[in-house]
């Protein structure tokens, strides 16, 4: 706990350092020096503090549940920090990534100018964002839960705004900070309704449930609707997804990375833990079984919606952050089967749903990070992420290529990386299907995990557009003829997620008991189910054993085929000639496959879900002239619905503008109205 | 059953024997067609001559070319262990070993995508994209699919409890509880057969989906993913379609069979393999290819039909 407080300490310490540093910068003429200086400072106070932190997680036995009070000056409330299993398991991500990520930041910082940018206010920002999220992982308080809800919520609108000369930067850091604050009114909401039920604001308190144990269903199914508002604003549930697609091109890359890998996890997490408020450990039937039903089904719209949106995006970072939205889908997707589980009394269900989320989340933040660190270096290489634009990187950048193509094999949860894992565990608590009570439970449950399927499918198909449209070919514009390759020795922070990536899929055996460890704690199962609990881990475990050898006997046999290839080709001719184009000889580089080409027979059929909105003009005539084919996939939930929602209530707030004129005396004329409105209220009452 | 002895046979006997399932459709194809066709062992002689040969290699490629089609090769070999054998479960079972299976033929198709993308060449894109496509369409009905063997291997009848795979394994799977459950009248069943041929003919770019011997390229799908290959790189590919074609006709065989004895069930096991093989011919030959965007209607109807048998096996 100490380290972790040292942690704590130094993300604050360098978070004032760059503060002073920001302000002189404000003050006086920038210069180069102190921008450098900030630039050094930030990374470095952010991967100490992240070291220190990632020792705090991992040191000690990962059952222990450690406390501490600090001295607190609000009236209510206590600022009560904690670690435990869950709060051990979503800091990994927070403390890895962070570190990662603001080295990577320096790196690509280091040569913007002074009067542009004010790094020092940047950094100082990314620390807080850092603090802000150790601090609602680890808040043991729901006052102090809300106090670092919002640091974490606010600080990221500051860092997405780093490029504000751009109107579209703007625009999204915009939407970023209403869907944040939309998100914590039905948080307030919930912990204040909470806190008038249960007269503590202590989240271990709670956790035993003894408050809500006799409180009405009615309520406690309220307070789950607004933490699936509050919680699901913050993940990307759909249709409250809006802001990642807007948000995360927007942002630097290592500040997309730290928010798609790390922060929206935060949503995730705080679902988990207000589950274990809302039901009792040993009364399982505090979960009405339409909650995990509902997640379950949200779940999958969200991972359908955003792997479909994800294959229409022609801009690589949209894509990316349309995919975050799928992968949070499949995360909620295993926590609705855990609570199924939960409804049901069916043990396994529970354990390997939640595990599911959690071991996918781990994997998640390490690939989605990579992936986007990735697109990162592209943009600085060749000005631009639209893949439209780019191709046959591969060459011209290998390192990155070659980290890019991990990631995305991983993504696509393709055996033997990391992905495969966590969506393993999925499928097989889908599997347990059979074991539910009644066919109205077993049918929707077996076509949720035919969805599963769809999605993974599609998942590769897409993941294989991005690698292959980017990386391979050959350049389709100027953008990537001419590239600026990124020096090899810049690229060290891209090692950490990658190694990631590979040792999630080795290493499975290892994450799944970590998960499940976590999971067992954070459930509240009755003691009775330890020897089911032991038995279905020990078969996981297993099968996640054989699955990590057989991932080393595929690297095997690849390379003994590659070997022996190698050597039937000694000294036989190997020749270098153009492509062969099919007996058409004046090809160009642009006549090759695009990513909207690439999609097109799945947009035809996915047509209405994806969205596609196309203008063309066609060819024409013996003797052609122009024509043009323009495709864009907005989001239709923001213009569908977003939209017309706040031109309404702007509408509302319009009509009354009726009664604030500007005329003192009548503002003080509605004051004795409702002076004496109220007296004869009180009087009648 | 010896694990060694068991691995050994399983894969020497795809190993060997499983280009042979393409020259036997060849040979069903020129024979309904009225020709004398290619020899039955041309695709070995195919293989050999490849091997045999240097490679022409495109400007325009990178590792990916000559690595993706070696990857697929290996995938499928690794895939084809975890298949019973001749009703015997496999040594390597475990549970969920089919989504493994499942997603190792798919890191083998996103490998080839890959190589066939390196190119640059407009063709191979477009066959890139047809695969890619169809793939993902197929993969749900795969998992359905699975899943009625999953539902049907809940109560294992009496002649099967002796053999006890995991649960949640091929070979728990396969190891004949729907040649069982016919017999006892469920006729819902037989639709499985008909959607793993289906799956059979999407995924190994058979007939009615993907016709490998037209004159033009744009209506091909695996076979212009790999025009530029050559030589040795080539010879991974057409091996790893023929291994590819054998899983498909051995599970399709695994799932039918009933129970026997082992060396009955390895000959009735081989004939039927083959005997698919010929079916394959047949339909291939009196079936035109479909237009492309017909066939999402063929995956989404091999989707509804197993749909329906799930829950028809659920309501049982």
């Amino acid at each position: 706990m100490e380290l972790f407080l040292a942690a704590l300490g130094v993300l604050l310490a360098a978070a004032l350092a760059t503060a002073i540093l920001a302000i002189i910068a404000a003050i006086r003429p920038p210069g180069a020096s102190a921008s450098a200086w900030a630039n050094r400072l930030g990374p470095s106070g952010a991967a100490v503090a992240c070291l220190l932190g990632l020792a705090a997680v991992l040191q000690g036995p990962w059952d222990a549940i450690l406390a501490i009070s600090l001295p607190w000056g609000l009236p209510i409330g206590t600022c009560t920090l904690g670690l435990d299993p869950l709060s051990r398991l979503f800091l990994l991500p927070v403390f890895g990534l962070g570190m990662t990520c603001a080295f990577s930041g320096g790196l690509s910082l280091r040569h913007s100018l002074p009067q542009e940018h004010n790094l020092a206010a940047h950094w100082f920002f990314y620390l807080l964002l850092l603090l802000g999220m150790a601090l609602v992982m680890s808040a043991r308080d729901t006052v102090l839960f809300i106090l670092a809800w919002e640091v974490m919520s606010l600080a990221p609108f500051f860092l997405i705004d780093f490029n504000d000369g751009d109107s579209k930067v703007r625009d999204a850091s915009w939407v970023y900070l209403i869907a944040a604050h939309l998100g914590a009114v039905a948080l307030i909401a919930f912990f204040a309704l909470f806190w008038q039920v249960t007269g503590t604001t202590g989240l271990e308190a709670l956790q035993s449930g003894e408050g809500l144990r006799h409180a009405d269903p009615l309520l406690r199914s309220s307070l789950f609707v607004l933490a699936l508002l509050g919680f699901g604003a913050k993940a990307g549930l759909a249709p409250l997804h809006v802001w990642l697609p807007e948000a995360h091109p927007a942002a630097p890359s290592h500040v997309s990375a730290l928010l798609s890998g790390a922060m929206i996890n935060a949503g995730l997490y705080g679902m988990l833990r207000s589950l274990s408020l809302l039901c009792a450990p040993g009364d399982l039937s505090a979960a009405p079984e339409w909650w995990g039903w509902s997640l379950l089904l949200l779940g999958l719209a969200t991972g359908l919606m955003g792997i479909l949106k994800a294959m229409a995006q022609d801009n690589l970072k949209r894509m990316l952050a349309y995919s975050s939205v799928e992968n949070m889908g499949l995360m909620f997707m295993g926590v609705g089967v855990g609570l199924v589980g939960l409804s049901v009394y069916n043990h396994d269900m529970v354990l390997l749903g939640f595990v599911g989320a959690l071991i996918h989340m781990l994997n998640h933040a390490g690939f989605k990070g990579l992936l986007f660190l990735c697109a990162g270096e592209v943009l600085h290489a060749t000005g631009t992420v639209r893949m439209g634009h780019l191709g046959g990187l591969q060459r011209s950048m290998p390192l990155v290529a070659w980290a890019f193509a991990l990631g995305a094999a991983s993504i696509a949860c393709l055996p033997p990386l990391s992905g495969f894992a966590g969506e393993f565990v999925l499928a097989v608590s889908m599997l347990q299907a059979p074991a539910l009570p009644g066919l109205e439970r077993q049918i929707p449950l077996f076509l949720t995990l035919g969805g599963l399927a769809l999605i993974s499918g599609l998942a590769a198909a897409l993941y294989a557009k991005a690698y292959g449209i980017t990386f391979l070919g050959q350049p389709r514009s100027a953008f990537s003829a001419n590239v600026h390759a990124p020096k090899p020795v810049t690229l060290w922070p891209l090692a950490l997620p990658a190694l990631t990536c590979v040792l999630g899929g080795f290493c499975a055996p290892w994450t799944f008991s970590l998960a499940s460890w976590t999971a067992a704690q954070a459930t509240p199962l009755p003691q009775e189910f330890l020897p089911q609990r032991l038995e279905v881990w020990s078969r996981i475990y297993e099968s996640l054993s054989m699955i990590a050898l057989w991932g080393g006997i595929l690297l095997g046999v690849s390379l003994i085929l590659l070997l022996l290839r190698a050597a039937l080709l000694r000294g036989r001719a190997v020749r270098r000639e153009p492509t062969w184009g099919c007996g058409f000889q004046a090809g160009t580089a642009r006549i090759q496959y695009t990513d909207g080409a690439f999609s097109e027979p799945l947009a035809r059929v996915f047509a209405p879900l994806m969205g596609l909105r196309r203008q063309s003009s066609p060819i024409s005539g013996l003797f052609a002239n122009s024509a043009c084919l323009y495709l864009a996939a907005p989001d239709r939930l923001r213009s569908g619905l977003f939209t017309p929602l706040f031109e309404l209530v702007l509408r509302v707030c319009d009509a009354c503008k009726i009664i604030q004129h500007g005329k003192i005396h009548l503002y003080i004329l509605y004051i004795l109205v409702t002076l004496i409105a109220l007296l004869v209220w009180g009087l009648g009452a | 059953m010896n694990t060694l002895l068991f691995l050994v046979l399983q894969l020497a006997l795809a190993l060997v024997l499983a280009p042979l399932l393409p020259g036997i459709i060849n040979r069903v194809k020129a024979i309904v067609a009225g020709r004398r066709g290619k020899p039955l062992l041309q695709t070995y002689y195919d293989l050999a001559r490849l091997l045999g040969k240097g490679e022409v290699i495109s400007t325009t490629t990178s590792w990916v070319f000559c690595t993706g089609p070696v990857i697929a090769l290996a995938t499928v070999i690794c895939a084809l262990p975890l298949l019973p054998l001749a009703g015997q479960p496999s040594p390597c079972a475990f549970d969920g070993d089919f989504l493994l299976a499942a997603y190792l033929l798919g890191l083998g198709r996103f490998a080839i995508i890959l190589a066939a993308l390196d190119t640059g060449s407009s063709f191979e894109g477009m066959g890139a994209s047809r695969e890619a496509t169809f793939s993902a369409l197929a993969e749900p009905v795969l998992f359905l699919a699975l899943l009625v063997l999953v539902a049907l291997s809940l109560e294992p009848p009496q002649a099967l409890q002796a053999t006890k795979p995991p649960e949640l394994s091929f070979s728990a799977l396969l190891g004949g509880h729907a040649a069982l459950a016919w017999q006892d009248g469920r006729a819902e069943l037989l639709l499985i057969p008909a959607i793993f041929f289906v799956l059979l003919l999407v995924e190994n770019c058979r007939m009615p989906v993907d016709d490998p011997t037209t004159h033009l390229e744009l209506t091909m799908i695996h076979e212009v993913m790999v025009l530029d290959h050559s030589g040795p790189t080539l010879a991974c590919i057409v091996y790893g379609a023929a291994l590819k074609l054998w899983f498909f006709v051995a599970l399709i065989t695994a799932l039918v069979l009933p129970p026997m004895p082992f060396w009955q069930h390895l000959g009735a096991s081989l004939v039927l393999m083959f005997g698919l093989a010929v079916g394959v011919g047949v339909v291939e030959s009196v079936m035109a290819r479909l237009r492309l965007p017909v066939i999402p209607r063929l995956l989404a109807g091999a989707l509804t039909l197993a749909a329906l048998s799930l829950i028809l096996t659920l309501v049982r």
